[in-house]
C-alpha cells in the first residue's frame, strides 16, 4: 500500500459523492422548477429540513474523523458545532440593525432588554460577514486546541476522554444559559432577518442555503478522505489500535490527536453555522450532553471509520426522528435509547457494515487498543 | 419620645409612680400591688401608649394566664367585651378563653356575643414588644431549652424594665445552659446601664459570648458610648466577637462543604464499585439515583400516615428494586460488553434514555414532592454564630455510614471476597469455582443497589424528577476518577475535598466558574497522576 | 563530552544506579549496566526482577527516582520522552506483541520505516521512492513476503512477533529492546528468531529480554542476571549458571 492510496479509491464514497451531487441538484429544482399543484413538488420547508439533516451529517462526519479514525471519542462535539452556529447567530443578530422590537441599531433585542448601554467588546466585528465566517471555524478550533493541548498532553486517554469532553460540554451550557455571557441566555439568538443582503424566509434563500450545506459536506467529505487516506491517517488508526506502540515508534501522538481534534472541531463549527440561518435560532440546549452523544449514535448507527456511514447514519437517525417525534412523540426517547443499545450490541460495524465491505474496521476500533 | 417613655416605664416598674388612667398603687419592692385582673382589664380601653406600660406589667407579674393572653395579642386574636369589659382570647384552633372580667365569672353559661366582642389592636412598636415579653414569660417555663431559648430572644431585645426579672430568673436558674444565656441577657441590658462600671462589666461579660446579635449590639453601643474606658473595652470586645465570627463562618462552610462532599459521595460510591471495581461504564447510574427517589415517594404514597418512617422503608425498598434492575442490565446488555468500555458507555447511556421515559410516561414529567420527615427538619443551634441544620448533618452521617458497610461488605464476607476475587484475576477465580457471570451480576446489582440509597438520601435535597441523575453522573465520574479508580477510601477523600472547595470557590467566582475551574482542576490532576489520588502503582496497573 | 553520534561510542547505553519504586516497592534497586556498541545481551531474571522495568526506563515510560541512564555516551534519556526516544534510535519490542491490527503488514512496516514524523510531513509527503524496496527487503527478511497486504489482527501470534521484530528493523534503531520474542513460538521459530537477532547485532545492539533458557543459549551472548531490581551476575551462559546466587535464586528457597 506505498504505492499512492487515491482520494476516491472506493466505491462506496463514489457513490456517496454521486448521491450528494443529485440531492444538491434535485429538491431545488423540485421546489422551484415544478409546480406546487404537482405531486412531485417539493415544498421550501422540506427543502430547509433536508438542508438541516445535511449539516448534522457534515457534524456527523466530524465526529467519525476522530472517533473512527483516531479512536477519540467526543462526547462534546455538540459545543464545537454550537459555537459555530452562536459565530453566525452573531452575525445574523447584527444584521437585524434597527429592525428588532426596540428598534436599537447596535444592540441585538435582548441586550436592550437587560439594559446594556453597550455593545460588548467580544460582539465587535460580528457585522462583518466574513469576520464571522472565520470565527465561525477559529473559535471551535481554539476551543479544541486548548482542550486537546491539556488532555491529549495528559494522556487522557478513552473513557476518561469521553467524560471529559461531556463535562466540557455541560459547563458551556451553563455558562450560556446565563444571561451576563451576553449571548441571550435561556432564549439564546432569534428573530434573524437577512444573511448577506438575502432574506432568510425567502425560498431562494431556502434552497440557497440547501445547495451550499451540501457543497460544505461534500467538501468536507473530499477533506477528510484526504486527511485518512493520507500517510497521516495512518498513523491515527495506528494510534487508534495500539498508542503506545505508535509512541514507541516515535510518533508524537499527542500532536496527531490535537491535529485532527482541531480539525474536526473546526468543520462541526461550520456544520452549526450553516445550521442555525435554517432552524432560524440558536440557544445553549444545543450544548446539552444529549445533543452531542445523539451524534454519536448517528455515527454508530451508520459505521464509524468509513466516513460515508457517519453521513448515511446522520441522515437515517434524523428522518427517523423527524418522523417519529411527528408521529409518536412520546415514544421517540425509548426508541433513540434503544437505537443505542441496538447498535452497540448487534451492529459493531453499522448499517454500512452489513454490506460486505473488503476492508474491516478493527473489533478494537473504540476501546481505543491498549488504553 | 421614647427615651421618655423609658424612663416612665423605669419609675413604674420602680413602684414610684402610677398609671395615669386607672389609678393603681405599686409597693416600693415593685411587685404589683394592683391585681392582675384590672391590669388586663385595663388594656381594653388603653391606648398603645398605656398598652405598652400595661403589658410590660403584667408580664413581670407572673400570673399564669398572661403568656395565654400576651400571645392572644400579638397573634391578634385577643378581644374585649364591648358590653362587659371582659377580655377573651380566642385562638385559632380551640374555644375562646375568658382571660378577665365578666367573662371569666359566668363563663360555662354565658358565651359572649360575637357582635359585642372588640378586638384589641396592637401597633408594630409593640408587636415587637410582646415578643420580647412573651420571652420573658417562658423564663419561668419548666423546660431549661425553652428557658435558654428565651433568654436569647430577650438578649439585646429587652428594655431595662425587665431587668428586676432577669434577676429573678438567674436566682432560681439551675440549668447551667440556661443561665450562660441568662447572664448574657442581663449583660446585654446592662449595656444601657447610666453607670460606666456597670456597662463596663458587661461588654466584658459579652465579649466572651458568640452570637451575631451581640456583635451588632456592641457595635451600636461602641457608636454612642461616651465613657473613654469602656469604649476601649468595647473596641477589645468588638475584635473578639469579629474573630470568633470569621472561625464560625468557616466552621459552617466546611460543615456546609463536606455535606457537599457526602452526597457527591452518596453519588458515586456505587461508581466506584461498577466503575472502579468492575471496569464498567455505567452511563445511566444517574438513572438508578433518579429511581431509588422515586422508590422513596412511592413508599411515601403508601405510608401517608407514617411519613416518620417512610425513609427506614424506602432505603431498603430503594436498593432492592435499583439492585434489580442493575442486575437486569447487567445480564441483558453489558455481560456482552465486557472489555470494550466506549460500547459499554453508549450503550448504557441508552439505557439510561430508556429509564427517564419510562419515569416520564408513569410518573410524569413534572417534579414529585418527596415529605421531609420532622426529624430531619430543622437545625441545631451550637451558638448565636452556628448552627447546623439537621438534614445535612444527617446526611454526612448516613454516607459514612453507608461507605463503611461497603467496605466491611468488601472485606469481610464471602461475597466480598468473590467479588474482588473476580475482579483482580477473573481466570483463577472461574478456575477455582467462583461462578464468575453470578458475582459480575451481585456486584453490578450492588453497586446499583447503592446508588438507589443515594437517591433516598437525594431525595431530601432537591427536586425529584426525571432528570435527577443527570446532574450528578458527571460529579460522580469526577469524583471516582480523582479519587483513584477501584479505591473507595479514595473516593471518599476525593468526594470531601471536592465538596469544600466547591464551597469555598463558589462565593469567590461563582457557581459556573468554581464548576469549571474544578474540571480544569481535575484535567491537570490527572495529569500528574495519571492513576487517581491513591492511585496502585506497579506493573499491573497496566493492565 | 566531545563524541557525536558520528563516532562510535564507548557504550551504547550505560545505567548508573537507577532506582524505581513503586510505593515503597523497589522494582530497580541501585542497577548499574552497560552495553557496548553492537552487543547482544541477553537479559535473564525471575518473576519481578525488573526486567520489563528496566525496559520501561530506557524508553522513556517510567521515570527513575534515582540514578542516570546515558544513550552513546552523551543522551540523558530520563530528560526524554517515549517518541523522542524512539527518534534518537531506541527501538522496542513489547512482550505481547503489538502491531496495528487494522493496517495491513506492509502497511505496518511503512508507518515504522525511518523519516520525518511531524504532523504536517505526513499529511503532505509521501515516503521517499524507495521505501517500497525496503519493505520488500524486510519483509523477505522477517518470512512476511506472503503477507503483505494481510491486515495485522489477521496474523498468527508468531507472525506478528515477526512483523514487530521487522517493524524494528525498519526503524532501524542503534539499539533494540526485545522483550520475550520468543514466548508463544515454535520451536522452529524461536530458532529463527535467535538467529535474525544474532544476524542484526553488530549493525546494531540488541538487549534481549528472555525468560527461555534455550533461546537464551541460542543467542549465544553475554548474559545479565537481575534479581529483585539488581543485577546478580554476568557473563556467558554457561558462567552464570554456575553462580551459586544464581542458582539460589533460580531454585532455592
Amino acid at each position: 500500500m506505498t504505492g499512492s492510496p487515491r482520494l476516491l479509491n472506493d466505491a462506496a464514497s463514489r457513490w456517496l459523492l454521486a448521491g450528494l451531487g443529485m440531492l444538491i441538484l434535485v429538491v431545488p429544482l423540485l421546489n422551484l422548477a415544478v409546480p406546487e399543484t404537482s405531486p412531485f413538488h417539493l415544498s421550501t420547508y422540506m427543502v430547509s429540513l433536508f438542508g438541516k439533516y445535511l449539516c448534522l451529517a457534515l457534524l456527523a462526519l466530524a465526529l467519525d474523523l476522530v472517533w473512527g479514525y483516531a479512536g477519540i471519542l467526543s462526547l462534546g462535539h455538540g459545543a464545537f458545532f454550537a459555537l459555530g452556529g452562536y459565530a453566525m447567530g452573531m452575525y445574523l443578530m447584527r444584521q437585524i440593525g434597527s429592525r428588532g422590537v426596540y428598534g436599537n441599531p447596535l444592540l441585538p433585542d435582548f441586550m436592550v432588554f437587560l439594559n446594556w448601554q453597550e455593545l460588548p467588546w467580544y460582539w465587535y466585528g460580528f457585522d462583518n460577514f466574513f469576520f464571522a465566517a472565520l470565527m465561525v471555524a477559529l473559535v471551535p478550533g481554539v476551543l479544541a486546541f486548548a482542550f486537546g493541548w491539556f488532555a491529549f498532553r495528559s494522556r487522557v486517554t478513552g473513557v476518561y476522554l469521553s467524560i471529559i469532553t461531556q463535562a466540557l460540554t455541560y459547563a458551556l451550557m451553563l455558562a450560556f444559559f446565563r444571561n451576563d455571557m451576553g449571548f441571550g441566555g435561556n432564549n439564546g439568538l432569534t428573530d434573524f432577518k437577512e444573511l448577506l443582503g438575502f432574506s432568510l424566509t425567502s425560498a431562494a434563500t431556502k434552497n440557497g442555503l440547501f445547495v451550499g450545506s451540501g457543497l460544505a459536506l461534500i467538501a468536507g467529505f473530499l477533506l477528510c478522505r484526504w486527511v485518512v487516506v493520507s500517510r497521516l491517517g495512518r498513523v491515527l488508526v495506528a494510534v487508534r489500535d495500539a498508542e503506545s506502540r505508535t509512541r514507541f515508534m516515535g510518533y508524537r501522538v499527542e500532536h496527531y490527536k490535537l491535529f485532527v481534534f482541531v480539525l474536526s472541531a473546526m468543520l462541526a463549527g461550520i456544520a452549526g453555522a450553516l445550521y442555525v440561518p435554517q432552524v432560524g435560532i440558536i440557544n445553549p440546549g444545543e450544548f446539552a450532553p444529549l445533543a452531542s452523544i445523539e451524534v454519536v449514535v448517528w455515527v454508530a448507527v451508520g459505521g464509524r471509520g468509513y466516513l460515508y456511514g457517519a453521513i448515511v447514519g446522520a441522515l437515517l437517525v434524523n428522518y427517523a426522528k423527524t418522523w417519529f417525534t411527528g408521529a409518536f412523540p412520546e415514544i421517540w426517547l425509548f426508541l433513540l435509547g434503544g437505537l443505542f443499545v441496538v447498535s452497540t450490541l448487534f451492529l459493531p460495524r453499522g448499517v454500512v457494515g452489513l454490506f460486505g465491505q473488503r476492508r474491516q474496521p478493527p473489533p478494537s476500533a473504540a476501546t481505543g487498543g491498549n488504553n | 419620645m421614647k427615651p421618655l417613655l423609658l424612663l416612665l416605664l423605669a419609675l413604674t416598674t420602680a413602684g414610684a409612680a402610677a398609671d395615669s388612667g386607672t389609678g393603681v398603687t405599686m409597693t416600693a419592692d415593685g411587685v404589683e400591688a394592683r391585681p392582675v385582673d384590672e391590669l388586663m382589664l385595663a388594656l381594653g380601653t388603653a391606648s398603645f401608649r398605656d398598652k405598652e406600660a400595661l403589658v410590660i406589667q403584667l408580664a413581670a407579674s407572673g400570673d399564669t394566664r398572661v403568656p395565654v393572653l400576651l400571645q392572644a395579642l400579638l397573634d391578634g386574636t385577643l378581644y374585649s367585651d364591648a358590653t362587659t369589659g371582659a377580655i377573651i382570647a380566642t385562638p385559632a384552633d380551640g374555644a375562646p378563653v375568658p382571660l378577665a372580667g365578666a367573662a371569666q365569672a359566668d363563663a360555662p353559661t354565658a358565651a359572649p356575643r360575637t357582635d359585642d366582642l372588640r378586638k384589641i389592636t396592637v401597633n408594630n412598636s409593640l408587636r415587637s414588644q410582646l415578643r420580647v415579653l412573651i420571652a420573658a414569660t417562658q423564663l419561668q417555663n419548666p423546660d431549661p431549652g425553652v428557658r435558654r431559648q428565651a433568654a436569647r430572644t430577650l438578649t439585646g431585645n429587652a428594655r431595662t424594665t425587665l431587668l428586676p426579672l432577669l434577676d429573678r430568673a438567674l436566682a432560681a436558674e439551675t440549668d447551667a445552659g440556661a443561665r450562660a444565656a441568662l447572664v448574657t441577657a442581663q449583660a446585654s441590658l446592662h449595656l444601657a446601664s447610666p453607670d460606666p462600671a456597670t456597662r463596663g462589666a458587661a461588654v466584658a461579660a459579652l465579649a466572651d459570648t458568640s452570637d451575631k446579635a451581640i456583635l451588632t449590639l456592641l457595635e451600636q453601643q461602641a457608636g454612642t458610648e461616651t465613657d473613654a474606658t469602656v469604649k476601649a473595652g468595647l473596641a477589645r470586645a468588638i475584635t473578639d466577637l469579629r474573630g470568633r465570627e470569621q472561625r464560625f463562618a468557616f466552621v459552617s462552610d466546611l460543615f456546609f462543604g463536606l455535606s457537599l462532599g457526602s452526597v457527591l459521595l452518596l453519588a458515586a460510591v456505587g461508581l466506584a464499585i461498577t466503575f472502579g471495581v468492575m471496569g464498567v461504564i455505567n452511563m445511566a447510574h444517574g438513572e438508578m439515583i433518579m429511581l431509588g427517589a422515586y422508590t422513596t415517594y412511592v413508599v411515601q404514597l403508601l405510608m401517608p400516615s407514617h411519613i416518620e418512617y417512610s425513609l427506614a422503608v424506602a432505603v431498603p425498598a430503594a436498593f432492592v428494586v435499583t439492585a434489580l434492575v442493575g442486575i437486569a442490565i447487567e445480564r441483558s446488555v453489558i455481560r456482552f460488553l465486557y472489555g470494550r468500555p466506549l460500547e459499554t458507555l453508549l450503550a448504557t447511556f441508552g439505557i439510561s434514555l430508556v429509564l427517564q421515559q419510562l419515569v416520564r410516561t408513569i410518573f410524569s414529567p413534572l417534579n414529585k414532592s418527596v415529605i421531609t420527615p420532622q426529624w430531619l427538619s430543622g437545625s441545631w443551634e451550637i451558638n448565636g454564630m452556628l448552627s447546623l441544620t439537621y438534614n445535612r448533618l444527617y446526611i454526612i452521617l448516613f454516607a459514612l455510614a453507608v461507605l463503611a458497610s461497603l467496605i466491611t461488605l468488601l472485606r469481610k464476607t464471602p461475597i466480598g471476597l468473590e467479588m474482588r476475587a473476580v475482579t483482580q484475576n477473573r481466570a483463577m477465580a472461574s478456575s477455582m469455582g467462583v461462578r464468575t457471570g453470578r458475582v459480575d451480576a451481585l456486584t453490578f446489582g450492588l453497586g446499583s443497589g447503592i446508588a438507589g440509597i443515594a437517591g433516598v438520601a437525594l431525595s431530601q435535597l432537591t427536586n425529584v424528577g426525571p432528570n435527577l441523575g443527570q446532574s450528578y453522573i458527571i460529579d460522580s465520574f469526577l469524583v471516582v476518577v480523582f479519587g483513584g479508580v477501584g479505591n473507595l477510601l479514595g473516593t471518599f477523600v476525593a468526594a470531601m475535598s471536592l465538596g469544600v472547595v466547591n464551597k469555598f470557590a463558589e462565593p469567590l467566582v461563582g457557581a459556573v466558574l468554581a464548576k469549571i475551574l474544578i474540571l480544569v482542576f481535575v484535567i491537570l490532576f490527572i495529569q500528574r497522576r495519571p492513576r487517581g489520588l491513591f492511585a496502585l502503582k506497579g506493573r499491573f496497573v497496566e493492565d | 563530552m566531545l563524541e557525536t553520534g558520528r563516532h562510535l561510542p564507548t557504550n551504547i547505553l550505560y545505567l548508573e544506579g537507577v532506582t524505581v519504586s513503586f510505593d515503597g516497592f523497589k522494582a530497580l534497586n541501585e542497577l548499574s549496566l552497560a552495553v557496548a556498541p553492537g552487543e547482544l545481551r541477553a537479559i535473564i531474571g525471575p518473576n519481578g526482577a525488573g526486567k520489563t522495568t528496566f525496559m520501561d526506563v530506557v524508553t522513556g515510560k517510567v521515570r527513575p527516582s534515582a540514578g542516570t541512564v546515558f544513550f552513546r555516551d552523551d543522551i540523558d534519556l530520563t530528560r526524554h520522552d517515549e517518541a523522542e526516544i524512539a527518534r534518537l534510535g531506541i527501538g522496542r519490542k513489547f512482550q505481547k506483541p503489538t502491531v496495528i491490527e487494522s493496517l495491513s503488514v506492509a502497511e505496518n512496516l511503512e508507518l515504522a520505516l525511518r523519516g520525518e514524523r511531524g504532523v504536517f510531513t505526513t499529511l503532505l509527503r509521501r515516503h521517499a521512492h524507495d521505501a517500497r524496496e525496503q519493505i520488500d527487503a524486510i519483509l523477505a527478511r522477517v518470512g512476511l513476503a506472503a503477507q503483505r497486504a494481510r491486515p495485522g489482527g489477521a496474523l498468527s501470534h508468531g507472525q506478528k512477533q515477526w512483523l514487530e521484530i521487522g517493524m524494528l528493523l525498519a526503524q532501524s534503531p542503534e539499539l533494540l529492546l526485545v522483550d520475550e520474542p520468543a514466548a508463544g513460538m515454535t520451536d522452529r521459530e524461536t530458532e529463527l528468531t535467535a538467529q535474525l537477532l544474532r544476524e542484526i547485532s553488530g549493525e546494531h545492539s540488541v538487549v534481549v529480554v528472555e525468560h527461555d533458557m534455550t533461546f537464551v543459549k541460542a543467542l549465544d551472548c553475554r548474559v545479565t542476571v537481575l534479581h529483585e531490581g539488581h543485577m546478580l551476575a554476568e557473563g556467558t551462559l554457561a558462567h552464570v549458571q554456575q553462580d551459586e546466587r544464581v542458582i539460589e535464586v533460580y531454585l532455592g528457597r
